[in-house]
C-alpha cells in the first residue's frame, strides 16, 4: 500500500461526534476556557442529520447548559401534558398505572435532530470548529495513549484505490480526545477492546428503536400527550414497546423500540413496529395521514453495571458512546449532555483524561443509574417479572442489596429450527395483511433520505461471508436479513444452486443493529465517506 | 482574469419535498439547505481554469438571505478568492436574479460568467440566458467543456442532438452542465482558510434594482398519488387488460 500523504491539524481538544453529549461538552469547554482550541468532527452530512431520539426531554442540562434555549428553540419543541401508559392485547388496551419514572410533568418533546443542529450553531459561534460531514475513521494511538484520530478519506473507489476526486483524511492530533460518538460508536468500539475498558462491565446490551413522523388528519393529535405501550405485538418475553409524541400542527412521532437480546431468530423488529401500527387503538389515528420522515437507530441500554471504564490515557468517553441513557425513564439527552459538561469541567481544570472516571461515578448522574440499575435486566425474565422487579426497585430507590447482570445481544438468539415465520406470526398473534405506509423496508428507507455514493467501498465489514451460506443459514436462517431496518443484508442466489450475502450499503441508516446482533459478531460498522447516510428531518 | 461565478442557496437534492399545509409552498423549516449542485460544478470549472493559470481570481456571488453566508462559505472552503452576498428575504425569480447579477458584473467587471444551468429547486434554467441578453455578450450555455485561449472561450455544449462546440468572445456567459466536472471534496484545513476569506454582504435595497414580479404562484399540491399496479393471472388476460387501456388495437 503507497503511502498517504496526510494533512496533520493539532488541537488542545478533539471531540468526536456532534450530537447532545459532544456539543455540550464542546459548549461548556469554551466557556470555561475560551483560549483552548476544541475541533468537534460529526459524520452525519449536517449537525442533526444522524440524530434520532424519541423524544421527551427533561430540560434540565439543558437549561443548565444553554440558560435561552427557550428564545430560539428546536422547530419542533412541544411541552409534554399528560402521560399515557398502556398495555395492548391482540384487540385491545388497557390503562396501566404510570410508573413515576415516566411522569412526563416539565419536559418537553423535541426534535433532537433540530436541537443538536442549534447547538452546533451556539458551538461554532464560540469558536469551536465544527466539520460536519468528517467523520473520525479510527483512533491514532501512540505508546499505549490515544493522540487522536484520523478523519475518513473521501473519494475511494468500490475497490478501495483512490479515485479521481481522491481527499486523503486529516489527522487530527488533541492533548485530549472527547469520543462523544452515540450508541456502539465505531471509534469508541476500537478503543472499549483496545483498552479493556469494558473488563470488568456486564456485558452491554442494547434496543433497537424505530421512529416515524406522521401527519395525521387535522385534528386528531392532542399536543403534548404522551403515550407509552407494553405488549402486543411483542410476547412476554421480548423487552419493547411503543411511543406516540402527540405534536402541534397535526404531528405525531410514532415509533417503538426492541430489546435486541430477542431470541426468536425469524423475529423482524420493523415488523413489529409495523404491527403495533395496526392496533385498532392506533390506526384511526394514522389513516388518512402520511409519513414526513422515518428512521431507526441503536439505544444503549445496560446501564451503570455494563457501563465501560470512561477514561483511557489521552481519551475520555461520554453520552451514549459509554451507555447514559436511563432506560426506566426511556431519556438519554439530559445524561448525555450531563456526561458532556463534566468532562468539560474535568478537562478545563486537569487538561488530561485521567480522573474522569472517578468523577462521573462521584457524580448525581451516576446515582440516577445506581438507583435504576436493576429495572431493564429485570425484564429478561418477561414483562410480569419484569414490571413487578421494576415496582420493587422503584419502591425501594434501588436500594435492594443485588445487582442483576446483563447478557449479551447476540448470544442471545434461539436456533431456529428449521422455521421459517416469526413465532408470534405461526400462533396467529400477527395481522396477515396491513394497509399503511410503509409497504416494506425499502419503502422506509426512502423516508431516511439516505445516500451512499454507489462508487465507494462497503462500510459492513463482514469478515467472513462463507458462514452466511453455512453456518448461520443453518442455525439462524440469517436474521440479518430481518433485524437490519434498511434491508441492507439480502441472502440472494449465487448462480449455482446456493446461496450468498449481498450487502445494499447504500441502505444503510446507520442504526449499528447489525454490529451488535449478529450471532458470530463478524459483521464491523466502519464509517462510509464523510456525508454519507440518513438526512433526517426533524427526527 | 476575473471570474464571476453564482452560488443559489437550494433545498439539499436529498430532502423530501414537501407542500406545506397552506399549500402556498414548500416546507423549508427544519430542512436541510446546500450548494446548487450545478453551481458547484461550476466553481469547480472557475477554479480549475485559475488553476491553470488561465485567470487570476475567482469571486463567487450569492442573492439570497443572511443564511446563504453558508453555501459562500463552502464556495470559499472549495478555493474561490472571495465573496459577495446580495441580501435579501425574498424569493427572487430568473428576471430578477439577472437583474442583480447584471449590477453586480456593472462593479466587477469580471471576463467571465459561470453559472449552473438550472438550479435544482424551481428548475428554471433561465438566468444565465437573460444575464446575457441584459449584459449585451454571449452566452454558452449546458456547457460540458470549456476552454480559454486569446480571449475566446471554446464550448462544448449537451445539446439533443450530441454535442456542439462554438466559441465566444469574452466577456459572456457560461451555464454549467452536470458533466462539465466533478467537484473537489472540501478539506478541512481550506474551511479554515476559508473562514478568514473576505465576504461582503450588500443589502438588495441599496443595488437599486427594479424588481418587476413577472410571474405569479398559483396553486401549490403535491403531484397526484400513483395509483398500484394489477396482477393479472394469464397472458390472455393481460392481453385483454391492454386492449382495455387502449395500448392494443
Amino acid at each position: 500500500m503507497e503511502l498517504i500523504e496526510r494533512d496533520v491539524m493539532a488541537y488542545d481538544v478533539a471531540i468526536v461526534g456532534g450530537g447532545p453529549a459532544g456539543l455540550a461538552c464542546a459548549i461548556r469547554l469554551k466557556s470555561l476556557k475560551p483560549d483552548l482550541s476544541i475541533c468537534l468532527l460529526e459524520k452525519g452530512s449536517e449537525f442533526g442529520a444522524h440524530a434520532l431520539s424519541g423524544a421527551v426531554m427533561q430540560p434540565d442540562a439543558l437549561d443548565e447548559l444553554v440558560p435561552d434555549w427557550r428564545d430560539d428553540p428546536p422547530t419542533i419543541c412541544v411541552p409534554a401534558s399528560r402521560d399515557e401508559f398502556l398495555l395492548l392485547t391482540r384487540t385491545g388496551r388497557r390503562r396501566l398505572p404510570t410508573p413515576p419514572q415516566m411522569s412526563n410533568h416539565g419536559n418537553f418533546i423535541v426534535s433532537l435532530g433540530s436541537l443538536v443542529g442549534k447547538l452546533a450553531a451556539r458551538a461554532e459561534n464560540a469558536g469551536v470548529d465544527v466539520f460536519p460531514g468528517f467523520p473520525a475513521a479510527e483512533a491514532l494511538i501512540e505508546d499505549g495513549r490515544v493522540i487522536g484520530v484520523r478523519c475518513g478519506d473521501m473519494g475511494v473507489d468500490a475497490d478501495g484505490s483512490p479515485g479521481a476526486a481522491f481527499a486523503p483524511g486529516v489527522d487530527i492530533h488533541a492533548g485530549v480526545t472527547v469520543l462523544a460518538e452515540g450508541c456502539r460508536g465505531s471509534v469508541s468500539k476500537q478503543l472499549i477492546q483496545t483498552f479493556g475498558l469494558d473488563a470488568d462491565a456486564s456485558p452491554q446490551t442494547y434496543g433497537l428503536g424505530f421512529k416515524e413522523l406522521w401527519r395525521l388528519a387535522p385534528g386528531r393529535a392532542e399536543p403534548g400527550l404522551v403515550q407509552h405501550t407494553v405488549g402486543w405485538p411483542l410476547d412476554s418475553g421480548t423487552y419493547g414497546g411503543s411511543f406516540a409524541y402527540h405534536l402541534d400542527e397535526d404531528r405525531v412521532y410514532l415509533g417503538f423500540v426492541v430489546g435486541l437480546d430477542y431470541a426468536d431468530p425469524q423475529f423482524s423488529p420493523f415488523e413489529a413496529f409495523q404491527q403495533f401500527k395496526h392496533h385498532p387503538s392506533v390506526r384511526p389515528l394514522l389513516e388518512g395521514g402520511e409519513i414526513i420522515s422515518a428512521g431507526a437507530r441503536t439505544l444503549i441500554e445496560g446501564g451503570l453495571q455494563s457501563l465501560p471504564r470512561l477514561e483511557m490515557p489521552g481519551a475520555v468517553l461520554v453520552g451514549d458512546a459509554a451507555g447514559k441513557l436511563n432506560v426506566p425513564k426511556i431519556k438519554g439527552i439530559h445524561m448525555a449532555m450531563r456526561s458532556g459538561m463534566l468532562a468539560a469541567e474535568h478537562i478545563a481544570t486537569e487538561t488530561r483524561a485521567e480522573g474522569f472516571d472517578a468523577l462521573w461515578r462521584s457524580s448525581p448522574s451516576a446515582d440516577e443509574l445506581r438507583r435504576v440499575r436493576n429495572i431493564r435486566p429485570g425484564f429478561r425474565r418477561g414483562l410480569w417479572f419484569g414490571m413487578a422487579n421494576a415496582a420493587l426497585e422503584t419502591v425501594t430507590g434501588g436500594r435492594t442489596p443485588w445487582t442483576l447482570e446483563n447478557h449479551a445481544d447476540h448470544r442471545s438468539l434461539d436456533r431456529s429450527d428449521g422455521n421459517e415465520q416469526p413465532a408470534l406470526a405461526r400462533a396467529d398473534q400477527w395481522l396477515k395483511t396491513r394497509e399503511l405506509p410503509p409497504r416494506d423496508r425499502l419503502a422506509s428507507v426512502f423516508f431516511a433520505a439516505t445516500e451512499h455514493d454507489e462508487n465507494q467501498p462497503v462500510h459492513l465489514k463482514v469478515a467472513d461471508t462463507t458462514v452466511c451460506a453455512t453456518t448461520c443459514y443453518e442455525e439462524y436462517r440469517n436474521p440479518c436479513t430481518r433485524f437490519c431496518p434498511a434491508n441492507v443484508y439480502e441472502m440472494v442466489s449465487d448462480g449455482e444452486g446456493g446461496r450468498r450475502l449481498q450487502i445494499n450499503a447504500s441502505n444503510c441508516v446507520h442504526c449499528k443493529a447489525c454490529d451488535i446482533k449478529d450471532p458470530y459478531q463478524i459483521i464491523n460498522w466502519v464509517t462510509p465517506e464523510g456525508g454519507s447516510g440518513p438526512n433526517y428531518q426533524n427526527l | 482574469m476575473k471570474i464571476l461565478v453564482g452560488v443559489k442557496r437550494v433545498i439539499d437534492y436529498n430532502v423530501r419535498v414537501q407542500i406545506n399545509r397552506e399549500g402556498t409552498g414548500v416546507v423549508k423549516e427544519g430542512v436541510k439547505m446546500s450548494v446548487n449542485p450545478f453551481d458547484e460544478i461550476a466553481i469547480e470549472e472557475a477554479l480549475r481554469i485559475r488553476e491553470r493559470g488561465d485567470a487570476s481570481e475567482v469571486v463567487a456571488v450569492g442573492i439570497g438571505p443572511s443564511a446563504a453566508q453558508q453555501q459562500l462559505r463552502t464556495a470559499l472552503a472549495m478555493g474561490a478568492d472571495r465573496a459577495l452576498l446580495v441580501e435579501t428575504e425574498d424569493e427572487l425569480q430568473p428576471l430578477a436574479a439577472a437583474r442583480i447579477l447584471q449590477k453586480i458584473i456593472e462593479r466587477e467587471l469580471p471576463e467571465l460568467v459561470i453559472l449552473g444551468k438550472q438550479a435544482i429547486d424551481d428548475d428554471c434554467n433561465q438566468t444565465g440566458q437573460m444575464l446575457a441578453a441584459l449584459w449585451g455578450r454571449p452566452q454558452a450555455t449546458f456547457a460540458s467543456d470549456l476552454k480559454i485561449a486569446d480571449g475566446v472561450a471554446t464550448v462544448t455544449r449537451e445539446v439533443d442532438s450530441g454535442l456542439e462546440t462554438i466559441e465566444v468572445d469574452l466577456p459572456a456567459v457560461v451555464t454549467a452542465d452536470l458533466r462539465l466536472n466533478e467537484p473537489r471534496f472540501v478539506k478541512m484545513p481550506d474551511i479554515m482558510k476559508a473562514k478568514r476569506k473576505p465576504l461582503d454582504t450588500l443589502p438588495l435595497t441599496e443595488l437599486g434594482v427594479e424588481m418587476p414580479a413577472a410571474l405569479e404562484a398559483g396553486v401549490c399540491e403535491p403531484p397526484p398519488k400513483r395509483a398500484g399496479g394489477v396482477k393479472v393471472e394469464s397472458v390472455e388476460a393481460l392481453i385483454a387488460a391492454l386492449k382495455e387501456k387502449g395500448v392494443l388495437a
